[in-house]
This record gives C-alpha cells, sequence and structure tokens, in this order.
C-alpha cells in the first residue's frame, strides 16, 4: 500500500534555531505514528510542515498523493489536523464550530448536519451543541477539536500533543476514539509526552533536538535494550544510588519514582556483585532484579548517548 | 454560491455580534464623534466671557453696553470697581475680555468731543482672540458711524451718511458658516478611514492571536476568499456608519446632504479600499492585536494632520499641501464636502475619484501580495 504521508529530508530554521534537521518519515492507510521528543525537539514545526502551515526550508512532502507546494489545497482537502495549542473559536457554540469547519470544506445542507450530528455523539459532547467553545474543559475541548478535525472524513490526520493537560480517564477515551479512527483506514501522527500513549502507536519517532534519533515499533524499540536494566528498590537513597554507580557494568542510575532503573552493559555481572556491596554500605535492598525495558528507558538512554560526547 | 467565502462571511457577523468592544467601536463611536467633534471642536467664538469696568455709568455708556450684549460673540459676565479687579479676572481666565469705559465718556460724546474706550483681550488662544478682536472692532465701528450720524443729523444735516463704497457679501452652501458643515463630513471620511482600517486588522491579528489562523491556514480556503470574507462584513459595517453618521449630521446639526445618496456611498466604497488595504497591511506586519492598532494609528494619524480633517488645506504651509496628495483621505474629504455641501455631480469630483481609486488598488495589492495563508 502506498504511503499516505512521505516527507524526506525536512528542514526548517526559525533565524538561528534550527528547529528541524533533516527529519524523513512515512506513513499508511490505518497506521499510528507517534512522535515523541522533549520539549522543543520540534515536533510542532514538523506537523506544522506537513500541513503546510510553514514552509520547509528543503525537502519535499506529499500528503495524500498530492506534493506541498505545488498542490497543497488538494492535499488538505485530505488533512485534518489538531494543533496543539486550542485552535477553535471560543467565542462560537459547539455546534457553530463544527458547522463552519464543515461548510468550509465544502460540507452543506443534511449531509453536514448529519455528519455533525454523528461526530458530536462519536465524541460525547450531543447534549452540548450550544455551550460556547471556550466555556469546555480542556479535555472536552480537545474532543471538539477532533470532531472538527474529522467532519471531512480525512484520510490524514495530524494531532499535535492531542491530550496535553487532560485527565487520565478522559485520555483514555480519547485513545478508544483515536483507535476507532485508525480501524477505518485513517494514517495518524500524534504526538504525546506520555509513554503509555506512546507504546499505543503502531511505529514511533523519537525527535531530539530536530532529528529523528531513531524510529521503530515500540517493540522494536524496547528490544534493543532488552537485559540492560536493573530495578532497585532501596534506602538510604543517596546511598545506594551512589554505590550502584560505581560498579563498572552500570551505565547510570535513573530515579523513576521511588525506585532506581539502573542501565547496565549487562545483568549478570551487577546482579551477583551489588547486593553484597549495597549490604556493606549499609543499604537497606528491598527489591533488585531484571526488568523488561520501558519506552522511557529507551529514550533516556538515547538522550544520554547524544549528551554524553558533548560533555565529554 | 461559494461555500467557502459564504461559510467565513457567516462566521466572522456571529463573532461581530458577539463582541461587546466591536460592538461598541462600530455603534457607539461614530456618533460620539460626531457629537465631539460638532461641538467641543468648533471653532465658532460665541460668548465669551466679558469683565466690564464701567466709570462712567451714563446713558452712552449703556448704549454701548447694548451693542456689546446684542452681538452674541459676548457675554457680559463680570461688572467690576478697578482695574485691579478687571486684571485678576483676566489672570485667573474668568473672563477672556475686559471693557473699560472712561469716567468722562458720556459727558465727552454729548459734548461732541472725540472719546476712546479700552478693550482688552487674553490672547493665548488665538482663534478666540482674532474673532473676538474683529467684533470688537465691528460693534465700535458701528457705534461710532450711528454716533456721527446722529451728530450731523443734529447739525440740520438730514441726510443719511451713505458710504461711498460697500462690499456685499455672499456665503454659498454655509451661509450662517456653521462649523459643523465642515466637521460632519470630516467625521464620515475619519470613521470610514480610522474604523474599518483598525477593525480589518484586529480581525485578522484576532485569529493569529488566538492561534485560530492554524486550523484555518489548514482547510482549502484560498487566500483571497479569506481575505474577502474577513474584510466585507468590516464593508457592509462601514457603510451602515457612513448613513448613520449622514442621517445624524443633517436631523441633529442640520448639515444638508446636497448629492446623491448612491453617488456618496459609492466614492465611500471606493474609498474603503485604501482603508481596508491600511488594515489588511498592518495585519500582515502585527503579531498582536494591540500591535495592529498601533500601527494603524501611526499611519492614521499623519493623514488626519495632513488631509484637512482638522485644519483647512489651504491653511498649511505648501510643503505639507504637497505631502497631502500622498494621504488618500485628502481625497476623499474634497469629494465628499463637495458632494454634501455642494450637491456637485461625478464630474466635479472624478479627479480626486480616480486619485483615490488608483490609491485603493496599490495599497490593496500590496497588501494582498504579503498576506501568506501561512504561519510564517
Ligand atoms: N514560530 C517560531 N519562531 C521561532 N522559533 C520557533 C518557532 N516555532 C518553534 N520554534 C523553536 O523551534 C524549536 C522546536 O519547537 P517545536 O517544534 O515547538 O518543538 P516541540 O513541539 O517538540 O516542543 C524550539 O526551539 C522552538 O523554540
Ligand atoms: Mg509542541
Amino acid at each position: 500500500m502506498n504511503a499516505l504521508i512521505d516527507a524526506q529530508n525536512l528542514h526548517k530554521a526559525f533565524g538561528s534555531v534550527q528547529a528541524v534537521r533533516g527529519v524523513s518519515l512515512t506513513v499508511r492507510a490505518g497506521e499510528a505514528y507517534g512522535l515523541v521528543g522533549p520539549d522543543g525537539a520540534g515536533k510542532t514545526t514538523t506537523m506544522r510542515l506537513l500541513v503546510g502551515a510553514l514552509r520547509a526550508d528543503q525537502g519535499q512532502i506529499q500528503v495524500g498523493g498530492f506534493t506541498l507546494g505545488r498542490e497543497t489545497e488538494q492535499a488538505r482537502a485530505h488533512i485534518g489536523y489538531l494543533a496543539q495549542r486550542f485552535s477553535l473559536y471560543g467565542d462560537l457554540s459547539v455546534a457553530e464550530n463544527l458547522t463552519f469547519f464543515g461548510s468550509i470544506r465544502g460540507l452543506r445542507g443534511p449531509a453536514l448536519a448529519g455528519r455533525a450530528a454523528t461526530l458530536l455523539k462519536f465524541v460525547g459532547l450531543h447534549g452540548f451543541e450550544a455551550r460556547r467553545a471556550d466555556q469546555l474543559s480542556g479535555g472536552m475541548k480537545q474532543k471538539l477539536g477532533l470532531a472538527c478535525a474529522l467532519i471531512h472524513e480525512p484520510k490524514i490526520l495530524l494531532l499535535d500533543e492531542p491530550t496535553g493537560g487532560v485527565d487520565p480517564v478522559t485520555r483514555q477515551d480519547f485513545w478508544q476514539l483515536l483507535i476507532r479512527v485508525l480501524a477505518e483506514g485513517t494514517a495518524v501522527i500524534v504526538s504525546t509526552p506520555y509513554m503509555d500513549e506512546a507504546a499505543r502507536c503502531t511505529r514511533l519517532g523519537f525527535m531530539y533536538q530536530g532529528r529523528v534519533l531513531v524510529e521503530g515499533a515500540p517493540r522494536e524499540l524496547t528490544a534493543s535494550m532488552q537485559g540492560r536494566v536493573l530495578e532497585l528498590a532501596a534506602h538510604p537513597k543517596d546511598a545506594a544510588r551512589a554505590v550502584t554507580a560505581a560498579d563498572p557494568a552500570v551505565e547510570d542510575v535513573l530515579t523513576f519514582g521511588d525506585r532506581f532503573h539502573v542501565r547496565v552493559r549487562e545483568t549478570a555481572g551487577p546482579l551477583a556483585r551489588l547486593p553484597a556491596a549495597l549490604a556493606q554500605a549499609g543499604v537497606n535492598v528491598e527489591r533488585l532484579r531484571a526488568i523488561p525495558p520501558s519506552l522511557e528507558d529507551v529514550f533516556i538512554s538515547l538522550l544520554a548517548a547524544q549528551t554524553t560526547p558533548a560533555q565529554a | 454560491m461559494n461555500t467557502r467565502l459564504v461559510s467565513i462571511i457567516r462566521k466572522e457577523f456571529i463573532q461581530i455580534s458577539r463582541d461587546p468592544r466591536t460592538l461598541i467601536l462600530v455603534l457607539i463611536i461614530p456618533v460620539m464623534q460626531l457629537f465631539l467633534l460638532g461641538y467641543a471642536a468648533t471653532n465658532d467664538v460665541r460668548n465669551v466671557p466679558l469683565a466690564v469696568f464701567d466709570q462712567d455709568r451714563g446713558a452712552s455708556a449703556r448704549a454701548l453696553l447694548d451693542a456689546f450684549r446684542a452681538a452674541d460673540y459676548f457675554r457680559l459676565a463680570y461688572d467690576v470697581d478697578s482695574e485691579a479687579d478687571l486684571r485678576e479676572l483676566i489672570d485667573r481666565g474668568l473672563a477672556r475680555a475686559g471693557l473699560i469705559i472712561p469716567a468722562a465718556y458720556s459727558q465727552q460724546l454729548t459734548s461732541g468731543e472725540s472719546t476712546s474706550v479700552a478693550f482688552i483681550l487674553d490672547g493665548s488662544d488665538p482663534t478666540v482672540a482674532a474673532t473676538a478682536l474683529s467684533a470688537a472692532q465691528l460693534i465700535g465701528q458701528s457705534l461710532a458711524t450711528d454716533l456721527m450720524t446722529e451728530r450731523l443729523e443734529r447739525r440740520g444735516a438730514s441726510l443719511r451718511l451713505q458710504l461711498p463704497l460697500e462690499v456685499r457679501t455672499q456665503v454659498w452652501y454655509n451661509p450662517d458658516l456653521e462649523q459643523a458643515y465642515f466637521m460632519v463630513p470630516g467625521v464620515i471620511g475619519m470613521i470610514l478611514f480610522a474604523l474599518t482600517s483598525i477593525l480589518t486588522a484586529t480581525a485578522i491579528v484576532r485569529e493569529r492571536e488566538r492561534g485560530t489562523i492554524e486550523q484555518l491556514i489548514v482547510t482549502p480556503i484560498r487566500s483571497w476568499e479569506l481575505v474577502v470574507g474577513k474584510l466585507l462584513p468590516y464593508v457592509v459595517l462601514a457603510l451602515l456608519n457612513t448613513i448613520e453618521v449622514l442621517v445624524i449630521g443633517a436631523w441633529w446639526f442640520g448639515v444638508p446632504v446636497r448629492g446623491n445618496i448612491g453617488l456618496i456611498l459609492g466614492v465611500s466604497a471606493i474609498f474603503l479600499m485604501s482603508s481596508l488595504g491600511i488594515g489588511l497591511l498592518a495585519s500582515t506586519i502585527a503579531n498582536t492585536q494591540q500591535e495592529a492598532m498601533l500601527s494603524v494609528w501611526m499611519l492614521l494619524l499623519p493623514s488626519l494632520f495632513l488631509s484637512g480633517f482638522f485644519f483647512p488645506l489651504e491653511a498649511m504651509p505648501l510643503v505639507l499641501q504637497w505631502i497631502s496628495y500622498a494621504m488618500p483621505l485628502r481625497y476623499y474629504l474634497v469629494i465628499i464636502r463637495s458632494l454634501m455641501l455642494k450637491g456637485v455631480g461625478l464630474q466635479a469630483i472624478q479627479g480626486d475619484v480616480i486619485a483615490l481609486a488608483l490609491f485603493g488598488v496599490a495599497i490593496m495589492g500590496a497588501a494582498a501580495a504579503r498576506f501568506r495563508k501561512r504561519l510564517d
């Protein structure tokens, strides 16, 4: 099957800030491509390039088979976009927003009314038609944004941190909606700071400083770190950290809530040496074991690899 | 019908109807401007407060004061007993003029001698002073002529004094020299110019400020549809404002509308191209509504001063008169004043209309060329 989004070697600078530096990505129908990365990595800029809101300094973009720059408006007919910042009309009602974005995309009459009603039900906003958009809760705003982005049944959907600032229950709802959209064969690009959301994507691109550092299915990415993460729960924490970091096979020690994730070159050595070393330092060890790596482990180790040479 | 265009126009009207600030700007400001400029900024000089130091108190002195009273330029506000009192009233700004009648005034006049009175004037406001000065001189001359005639008659020369030359004046278009006749057409020009450019600039920048432009950009709406759809509602509002000001000007201030209404609205629409263009241009430069407002004002202020809005073009130094040719408002003010007061046809104003159209096309063209359906 052909890619619905195909971007090659995108570059974008704002003055001296190189926001995007050579990003390439392809997304097919029914695929959810997750863009993850810290703030300022270039996720929003990449999305804006893909919808033609910004013009790339370099690179080629094809969306739905149309080349951006040459056939931008034709491409946009197939794009649904939910910006990171709330960008619907706060002084219009829920229904008026939907009607506006529907009619601006050429829908009218009963077709528009029917589609709007279906979507309101779909996102769970029926009954709120007359409410002004700026009086909706954060989660409801995002659901209205999704409804407006879907009004013309786009083949391509781009969502920039759609669950930012949304409560966990609504986040769950939102992903249930996305799964149904994906099932209809839509190509989705979604950026998110949440690792549990990233894990739901078909493929992930990890962005840092304008580049996609790694790309792959969540399972492939974690597989690369298999057998390289230990979990440690111990008291007192400072001493536990110092002793663990001193082990020759340990690469770094990171705090994960009330525990540590210890990145190691191999697990056998540290698992044999650490209990004794910790006990000798008066550290009380609750738990020490090898665990399957999480996406967070993968990305943090990638970041460490990026920053270490610079510090050296 | 173009659904994209219609939907954006409809959306804009809904938003205008819900935005109290825009509504006030559109409905109230023009009326306020009209009344402020129709009254407060008027150059008409009436009822200048006059302090009188009458040392004579005779019949002739009373006749002189009656003459002052009869001309409504002066209000006999204070009757004082010393020059010092008179000086103090003028110093404190309570009186703007003073009249000192000498003790021997009546007696000198009856005995056939010449006499004089002193008229003191606060010159700090030159417009008021100039008018009051000529009014006082006129009152004095006319009284002197009457006295002279009286004396000649008493000596038996019963002929009426006939001056050898008389200038017969006729004031056309504005026989009572009402300041409102000058201001009301000006206010129409200012409203069309200032209000529409500010409203269009902020309406477009608001989409950027609130982030809604990002959603709009991603729809297949064409640039021209976006521009026309955003501007058209304000054209309608501006023309309604024009009618509003015309009606109030005619009904309240009695300013005649002698020209053809269709022609007035048509020429106003041509003028709107310039102000909409300036608004659009400002919107391509500014990132916030405040910036937009500011940049529009920077363009507006010189226009107001250099286009004959406050000061007549003929009263400006030659260099400034030349500069005024670069101001679209200048042409419109000439046109609207001619249309309203003189009731001329298109022929009499076609040069100015052509100039206005050229400015409109140039400004609009430049703005449209700068306008991009993109964030960068
Ligand atoms: N319009 C802009 N003007 C100037 N700099 C920008 C602009 N948009 C983004 N940037 C810069 O580009 C970089 C990437 O930003 P962004 O794409 O928003 O990252 P992310 O969405 O991953 O947080 C940041 O350093 C940001 O400051
Ligand atoms: Mg972002």
